[in-house]
């Protein structure tokens, strides 16, 4: 019964689109988009659904990569001080023509300081154009502190004047955040007084371009005729919104979807062995960790942290929490990031040296709390079952674990206190593929109190990394990067646990599917084969 | 009558304004702060985030906001979402077409096989037929919403591909919503094959929510039928060679149907209760759905103004079920 549905319903569209050959890309995504203005959100969620759908940026990550490539801006220069950033926009780039929006002219130099005036300047009447406008991305990647003047040169050219050096910010401006969006729409909307459509009818120069959103259900695209990199080879794009993992498996078996992203790992396995699906992996732009307080006795020894980071064993913390699907960590970084320390040597799994080594420092019948996060992340699916691992572990060497959670904010909120018993399970995702994200913003001694959960402040640490901040030389910031770890490695502030996989099933049909490792879907250059 | 509204009118407006104050002050008392995570992992600094609360009107003392927010009420406004940034009323009445037509379909469900399935277990009490059919109405009121929906996805959507996976309608489908209801909306649409596209949907949903339900119909109608059954006027009536249709269907069925509508009353807040996992189970885009991702995010003002227009819901429909008892029983309005 449901062929004969299907198949009558695709020759129902067929007939009433009048196109033989329209290709329909079904994605059935995990959730709901929480708008459709970039600035706005953080979630993946909603950048899949706005930011690599219907937007485009000054740069763009190259495809399965965390470099990055000119997008809207062919090209840049930066100044010899530094500071100055000066973009030449690619000449001829259309904006998207929908139903609610034609535009009258191309993308210019407007657009651009707008999409960024309207994130840093309180002033702007777009500053505010929804109620609570954080723009949380602008400011959680320190944009209004660096960021000193934003000018249009010419029409093609935009010039950024930064107040310090800083290297990451070419990385940032491929962040979703940085999408630019239309001034000449935008005007339009104000002046029919309906701002708030720029956050529910998106229009940009990107792949795909808006046709509608059913809430809660289904989110429809088309592909944009106008695309600057030429059209995609799929006519149309839907996200079919399905929040529950063992559902889109099955929706994803029946042929309702072509692509689904976070599978419940228990049923990997019989993806893989279903002949109609195939299952691409790769490791995640992400790492969990166990952070120590360094400045709690007896954890301000690195010989005492060095011997718990000795009797854990993170395989089975894999095996148990991830069924494999992960890769136990051993630098602060991922193995997919650029400056990767391949040549780290990790801290063996030896319970027996751990103890004497934890005898050697003076310590005996410790006994410390181990929190465990009360929510499942990408980086870690079930920390409670981690800490219930470390816990025994721990009890091997004669280390006494209590295991403590909290509600979410609360949890996230309470390890930041610089005082803080015990040792936190958490974790990070990187947001703009630069190593700069995970080591300054996670281990940097001006984090402490805040996102370095450990408390340590290491001067070789940071003073390898400021400089590698400063430098935009990438070969001199690799070796910089590479000696952070090193003194990262040897201080041990944290237990790195693991990076997760990302894994993506998709229907046999489906080509063209590069997975990002910063855990985006998108889905310009995929296909269907018949 | 009329007194007998009014009266119960009367009731309502103090419920109202406690289940009013009840949302608003226990989803504060919950742990978690919104602002925050707005940010996730990523820390906030301590000044943007007293902006931001300010912005969003948080800061204020707390009867502050519940007055505002009563007083917003009033005017028919349910506040902003602090995620979407949209407004409650909109997103509601955006969502709440799905939510009903899964529930009445449920209900439609419940009703048209629970109360014939109740009546004949009362006819053959003590039966194999009758213990067999209350065992699985025991069975069906104990099944776990979640994994009964699941089970009947992987039957019948995965193995037999009888019925879809999940969603309201094929993709295939597109036009734009007239009357929220996707049975309506398909008919009026010329696109072949929708409606039926629209019911084969439906179908296992309405299943799910209307389980419980069901099993509850049944088992009342089972009791209230046999209480009335052993009546004086029963026997009368048989006495007098009625035939039995006459004897069940009009005597009987009648008087026992009072208990039963107050069950079915009843059920409307089960339902709603229900819709919330079999909205997540099915991806149907319905008020369910959207509460619990709204609990999830602690959008503060989609939980206390969703909750309030649910038990708004409720209590007018337990004002039709007392309206209803007028009806039927004269006595009760006095």
């Amino acid at each position: 019964m449901k062929k004969t549905i299907f198949a009558a319903a695709l020759l129902a569209a067929t007939v009433l689109s009048g196109a033989a050959s329209a290709k329909t890309f079904v994605f059935c995504s995990e959730g709901s988009p929480e708008g459709f203005d970039p600035g706005l959100y953080t979630a993946g969620t909603t950048f899949d659904a706005s930011a690599h759908t219907v937007y485009s940026r000054l740069l763009e990550f190259k495809k399965g990569t965390t470099e990055t490539e000119p997008g809207l801006a062919e090209s840049w220069e930066i100044s010899d001080d530094g500071l100055q950033y000066t973009f030449k926009l690619r000449s001829g780039v259309k904006f998207q023509t929908t139903d609610f929006f034609t535009p009258t002219r191309e993308l210019n130099a407007d657009d651009v300081v707008f999409s960024f005036d309207r994130q840093m300047n309180a002033q702007n009447p777009w500053n505010q154009y929804v109620a609570g406008a954080s723009w949380e991305y602008f400011a959680g990647m320190g944009f209004p502190e660096l960021i000193s003047k934003i000018e249009k040169v010419d029409d093609l050219t935009v010039r950024f004047t930064l107040k310090r050096k800083e290297a990451p910010f070419l990385a940032n401006l491929a962040m979703p955040f940085a999408s630019i969006v239309s001034k000449e729409y935008a005007d339009s909307l104000d002046k029919a007084g309906t701002k708030e459509k720029l956050n529910q009818q998106p229009l940009g120069t990107g792949p795909f371009q808006f046709v509608a959103y059913q809430q809660d259900a289904v989110i429809r695209y088309k592909a944009n005729p106008d695309f600057y990199k030429g059209k995609e080879k799929i006519d149309d794009l839907v996200f079919a919104i399905t929040t529950d993992a063992a559902v889109r498996f099955q929706k994803l078996k029946a042929g309702e979807c072509h692509l689904m992203p976070y599978p419940n790992s228990a049923d990997v396995e019989s993806m893989k062995s279903d002949p109609a699906l195939k299952v691409e992996q790769q490791e995640g732009l992400n790492v969990a960790y166990l952070a120590y307080n360094t400045t709690q006795a007896p954890f301000d020894k690195v010989e005492v942290r060095k011997a718990l980071n000795m009797a854990i064993n993170k395989q089975a913390i894999v095996d148990a929490v991830f069924q494999g699907a992960a890769t136990p960590a051993k630098n602060p970084i991922p193995p997919t990031m650029w400056s990767y320390d391949e040549s780290t040597v990790d801290d063996n799994y030896d319970p027996e040296a751990a103890k004497k080594m934890l005898a050697d420092a003076g310590v005996s019948g410790l006994s410390m709390k181990v929190w465990a996060m009360p929510v499942a992340r990408p980086y870690m699916l079930n920390a409670r079952r981690a800490a219930e691992l470390i816990q025994s572990d721990f009890q091997k060497i004669g280390v006494t674990v209590e295991i403590v959670s909290y509600e979410w904010a609360e949890y996230l909120e309470r390890s930041k206190a610089k005082d803080r018993d015990g040792a936190v399970i958490l974790g990070w995702t990187g947001d703009n593929g630069d190593p700069d994200n995970f080591l300054d913003t996670l281990l940097g001694c001006d984090a402490v109190g805040g996102n370095n959960r450990a408390q340590w402040c290491s001067k070789e640490f940071d003073d390898l990394v400021t400089k590698a901040k400063e430098s935009s030389d990438q070969a001199e910031r690799t070796k910089l990067y590479q000696q952070a770890q090193a003194v990262f490695k040897k201080e041990a502030p944290w237990a790195t646990l693991d990076h997760s996989l990302a894994i993506v099933p998709m229907r046999k049909e489906v080509t063209g599917f590069v997975q990002s490792p910063l855990g985006d879907f998108a889905f310009d250059g995929v296909d269907i084969t018949e | 009558m009329f007194r007998f509204f009014l009266g119960r009118l009367a009731v309502l407006i103090p419920t109202f304004l406690g289940v009013s104050l009840i949302a608003f002050s226990f989803i504060r008392l919950l742990p978690g702060d919104p602002v925050a995570l707005l940010s996730g992992e990523r820390v906030m600094s301590p000044e943007r985030h007293a902006q931001i609360s300010h912005n969003l009107g948080l800061d204020r003392p707390w009867i502050v906001q519940y007055l505002d927010y009563l007083w917003g009420v009033l005017h028919g406004d349910f506040g902003t979402s602090i995620v979407s940034k949209s407004s409650v009323s909109e997103q509601f009445l955006q969502l709440f077409p799905a939510t009903l037509e899964l529930s009445i379909c449920a209900m439609i469900f419940a009703i048209v096989i629970g109360i014939p399935v109740g009546v004949f277990a009362a006819l053959k009490r003590g039966s194999f037929a009758d213990q067999t059919l209350m065992g699985v109405a025991l069975v069906g009121y104990s099944m776990p919403i979640f994994w009964w929906g699941l089970l009947l996805i992987i039957l019948f959507s995965g193995v037999l591909q009888w019925t879809p996976v999940s969603g309201r309608i094929s993709l295939l489908y597109f036009f734009p919503p007239v009357t929220g209801f996707m049975l309506i909306d398909s008919a009026l649409s010329d696109q072949a094959g929708a409606f039926k596209s629209a019911f084969s949907h439906l179908i296992l949903p309405s299943i799910v929510l209307g389980t419980i339900p069901l099993a509850v119909i049944a088992r009342q109608t089972r009791s209230a039928m046999l209480e009335v059954l052993g009546e004086d006027y029963v026997r009368t009536a048989r006495a007098k060679g009625l035939s039995p249709f006459r004897v069940v269907g009009i005597h009987a069925l009648r008087n026992a149907m009072i208990p039963v509508i107050t069950t079915i009353g009843l059920q409307v807040g089960v339902m709603l209760a229900g819709a919330i996992l079999t909205e997540t189970i099915f991806s149907w885009p319905g008020i369910g759905k959207w509460m619990v991702d709204s609990v999830f995010r602690r959008d503060y003002p989609v939980i206390q103004g969703g909750l309030l227009i649910i038990a708004g819901i409720i209590m007018l429909v337990n004002l039709a079920v007392d309206l209803l008892y007028g009806l039927i029983n004269p006595r009760i309005r006095h």
